[in-house]
Parts: C-alpha cells; structure tokens; sequence
C-alpha cells in the first residue's frame, strides 16, 4: 500500500460514511443512542479534508494525521476508538513498506490499543468482533484485500446474535440481541475501503 | 419535529455564545473551545475542577460554573462526550498549581476521552485525578456491564466536591469528598416521551401513547422496561424503592433529595413526585435535610423525571449548605 493508496483509504472511507450515515445512526438508536453515524461522518470527513490537504512522505504519516484528527473531532466514544485504532496502525507502519505481514501487524497494534482504551474483549458485541476475525484470517492465510473484506461481512453480520457487555447496549442486555453493533458495521466499512483503495493505482 | 434552532450544526457554539452573554460577570469562554470556565479562572490557592459531557443536559454542565461549583466545564456535541483536546484545554485554563480533578459520568465515551484528556495534561507537568459517577440504580452494576450511568446525582458531586476545594483542601481531600458522595447518591429515572435529536430529527426510542420507559439513562437511550402508564404515585413508589435499599437506609439517616425534571415535565408534576417521596421516606422515619426540585440534568425535551437521594452526614450538609454562585445552583 502506497501512500497515495493510504490517503484514498481514508477518502473512501469517508465517502462510505456520508453514505451510510443515516443507516449507521438507525443500529444505533435501536441499541445506543442514535448517533453513531453523525459522529463518524463529522470526524472522517474533517480526516479526509486534512488527508487531501497535505502531502505526505509515507503511508504512517497519513494514518497518523487521520488519527488525531479523528481524535479531536469526533468525540464519544467512537473518537479514542478509531482515532487510537488508526495511530496504532501508523506506529507499527512507520519505516516500513505496508504489504503482507506489515497488515497483520498493524492491524494487532490496532486491536490491541481498542482493547486497552475500551477496556473490552472478543465477543462483547464490539467492534473487535470484526477486527479480530479479519486479523486472524491474516495471520493464518496471509493478506488478501478481497479475503479481508468477505471475512469482515460474516464477522459484522455474526455480531447480530452477541449479547452486549460493552458500550451504551450492554444496558439492554439481551435486548441487544438481534440487532448489529453499530461499532462493527462502520468497522467493516474500513475493510471495504482498504480493498477499495489497494485496487487503485496510486 | 419543530425546534428553535438556526442551524444542527451550530446549536453548541450558538448554546455557548448566549450562555455567556447571559452570565458574562462570572463566566468566560476559553478561545476556541467548548469550554465555559470562572471569569477568574484559575483560582490561585485551589484545586481546579472541571466536568462536561454531551450537550442537551442544561443547565449541566456549564450552567453548574461558579464559584462554590466547577471551575470549567467542556461541552460535547449533543450527547456526546467531548474530544481530549478539549477536556484538555479545560484543564489547563483552571489549573493553579494545586492539580486539577475530573468529575465524569460513567459513560464508555466520557470516561475514554476524559482519561485521554488526563494523559495529555499529565504529560506536562498538571497534577490531575478523577473521580467517576455512576448513581444510576436502573442498570445492573457487574462485570457484565460498563456498569451505572452517572446521572443527575453527579450536580451533588459538583457541589459538594466544589465547596470542599474553595476551603483550599487538596486534590486528595477533594476527591475524597467526591468519592464520599458517589458512594452515597442513588438515582433513578423514568421517561414519558423521547428527546428528539437536533441533528438527525428523530425521536430517540419509540413509545406508545400510554407507555412510559423506566430506568433510563440521560442520552435519550432506552430504558430497561416499557410499561403502562399509571399514577404519579405509583411511579415514583417503584422509584423510590429501588433507590432506598442500595442506601441501606435507618430511622436516624438523613438525606438530601432531588427531583429532576428530563426537560419537558411542568414543574407541578415534579412537585407531585417530590410529595409522593417525601411521603415514603417519613414512612420509614428517614429525614430529609434538603430538596431540590427542577430542571438540573435533562435530555433535551424528554418528559418525564429522575428522582435521586443522598445519603448525608454532617458535613455533607454543611458542604451542601455552603454559597454557591453557579447559575443554576445558587445558594
């Protein structure tokens, strides 16, 4: 992954974002409180804008940028969640070209800063239960963009039957059955806009 | 859905601007932030103390600026927690050298961003500590959870922490009193309509005409249980007696009571309610030392009520009693 290809993941991701906002914000009002995707769009869209405005030397520095501007825009609890998801990633990318392993790697730093900052494990009902499926299926089969995506889908629809324990849902306990995490639905955009953005020339 | 607003994306900054018209003799915005502090902030010989969290909870949380109260609150977007660098400008617009404590209500996004803000300020040098709310009875305290929301009773933190630090205590004996309170301040609530979000313009869960949702938060999220409507009465009874057993309450205790309007309840019903309270505690011969009924912790235009009661000693009133100059606690 290049750095141009970097900029773009972020760009289509936010794209993913404006478009997905009402459908992200209507999980969340059945299980939150209804802003998820108001907050994500706000955020990436402020990351995309200071994405575009700048160029950038490596992959790390463009990640990095994203992450605090995440940060400092989005709030909730969304905001030190990607925004720490994202400068993991630039931390394990830096000096390094982003390809094979270099995906696993960033993608454990990223797991490893949500757990830590979210204080959450597998199987809550969290957006870990579509990062860690895409890291495993990584670990063991090497990365593969198409691969990644396709496993963050089954993951993200899979969180549909967990019952919450973290996060505003944990509230409904087993009312928080039978709906998606919001969290893992705009995960899983982040996935697709990676493929996205890996098929583009740079 | 009608509101009186110009634009959703404006309603914070438009919120803050006329908020401090309105109080400008005591409170000034930090440039360029969320941030309402003391006109005179940082208070030299005095911890700092600063809270915030979503917007759509007026008069929380900068309405509880003030001297007796906080020394600054952040505003997020609507019920959303505000971002690090915020909490963190905050945090050094009141810090006088005597450390500074975070009043956060135990929200996932709150305590992550407020947390976030302490990293930041710790890395230059600001003595910092935090103390989280989570009065809210409703939701099941266990590891299974993210545990109590922290609601209304965190205004009785406000306070009280507020009068012990203009005694000049230090950031240990304030938050000591902080803690004090949070052990002994229970809240529960009820909704009769949902809020409706300025951004999305949607109502924030669904209820029917003679339903009410008990037990809920104060982010427009539902609650733990739809029901039927029935009396006042009987409502704040099932309130009232999930609330007085976490207290473990005698006939020689003594409480301060609040109840508190979600934002679109007339003040005659909260005073139905506080009647009805009032009643079940002189059942079980319990005093009431203080009341406070209004708006102090709402949801936007949520009807519907919370009621909390904390659990005081002597100097938990007398902290209680102590001026307060915040615009919307004034003693």
């Amino acid at each position: 992954m290049n750095v141009n290809q970097t900029a773009a993941w972020i760009t289509h991701y936010n794209q993913h974002l404006q478009d997905q906002k009402d459908y992200l914000t209507s999980l969340d009002r059945k299980i939150g409180d209804g802003d998820h995707g108001i907050n994500m769009a706000r955020g990436f869209a402020e990351a995309a804008k200071a994405v575009e405005a700048e160029t950038f030397e490596t992959s790390a520095d463009v990640l990095k940028k994203a992450a605090m501007t995440v940060m400092s825009k989005v709030g909730g609890a969304s905001g030190p969640l990607y925004g720490t998801a994202l400068l993991k990633m630039s931390m394990a990318a830096k000096g390094k070209n982003v390809e094979g392993d270099v995906f696993a790697e960033m993608f454990e730093a990223a797991i490893d800063g949500i757990k830590q900052r979210g204080k959450a494990e597998t199987g809550e009902k969290t957006m870990l239960d579509v990062w860690v499926p895409v890291l495993e299926e990584v670990k063991s089969s090497g990365f593969d963009a198409a691969i990644v995506e396709e496993t963050a889908q089954k993951a993200m629809e899979a969180t549909k039957d967990l019952t919450a324990t973290k996060g505003r849902a944990s509230y409904l306990k087993e009312r928080s059955k039978g709906h998606l995490d919001p969290g893992a639905v705009s995960s899983y955009y982040l996935f697709v806009s990676l493929a996205e953005a890996l098929k583009e020339e740079g | 859905m009608k509101k009186l607003i110009n634009d959703p994306n404006l309603v914070i900054t438009e919120m803050l601007d006329g908020f401090v018209a309105a109080h400008s003799s005591s409170v000034k915005r930090v440039e360029n932030t969320t941030v309402v502090a003391r006109k005179n902030a940082p208070v030299s010989g005095k911890v700092g103390i600063v809270s915030g969290g979503g917007s759509g909870h007026e008069p929380a949380h900068a309405g509880y600026v003030g001297e007796g109260m906080l020394d600054a609150a952040v505003s997020g977007e609507v019920f959303t927690s505000p971002t690090p660098d915020q909490v963190f400008e905050a945090i050094k617009a009141v810090d006088s050298g005597k450390g500074v404590l975070l009043v956060i209500k135990n929200y996932t996004g709150d305590v992550m961003n407020f947390e976030m803000a302490a990293e930041l300020a710790e890395a230059e040098g600001i003595q910092v500590d935090q103390v989280v709310v989570n009065d809210d009875v409703a939701v099941e305290d266990s590891s299974f959870t993210t545990g109590r929301r922290g609601v209304a009773g965190t205004v009785f933190v406000h306070k009280l922490a507020g009068a012990m630090a203009e005694t000049g205590a230090s950031l240990e004996e304030v938050k000591q009193t902080a803690e004090k309170v949070v052990q002994h301040v229970r809240t529960m609530g009820v909704a009769l309509s949902p809020c409706i979000m300025p951004s999305s313009g949607e109502e924030s869960f669904e209820l029917g005409d003679k339903e009410i949702e008990m037990g809920i938060g104060i982010h427009g999220e539902p609650g733990i249980e739809k029901k039927p409507l029935v009396s006042a009465d009987e409502i704040t009874d099932e309130m009232v007696e999930r609330i007085l057993p976490e207290l473990e309450l005698n006939g020689n205790d003594e409480v301060a009571v609040m109840v508190n309007g979600m934002g679109a309840t007339p003040e005659m019903e909260l005073y139905i309610v506080n009647r009805k309270v009032h009643e079940l505690l002189a059942e079980k011969s319990v005093t009431v030392s203080h009341t406070f009924v209004g708006e102090y912790m709402t949801s936007l235009e949520m009807a519907g009520c919370s009621i909390t009661v904390l659990k005081v000693d002597d100097q938990l009133k007398e902290l209680l009693d102590a001026p307060s100059q915040a615009p919307a606690f004034r003693i």
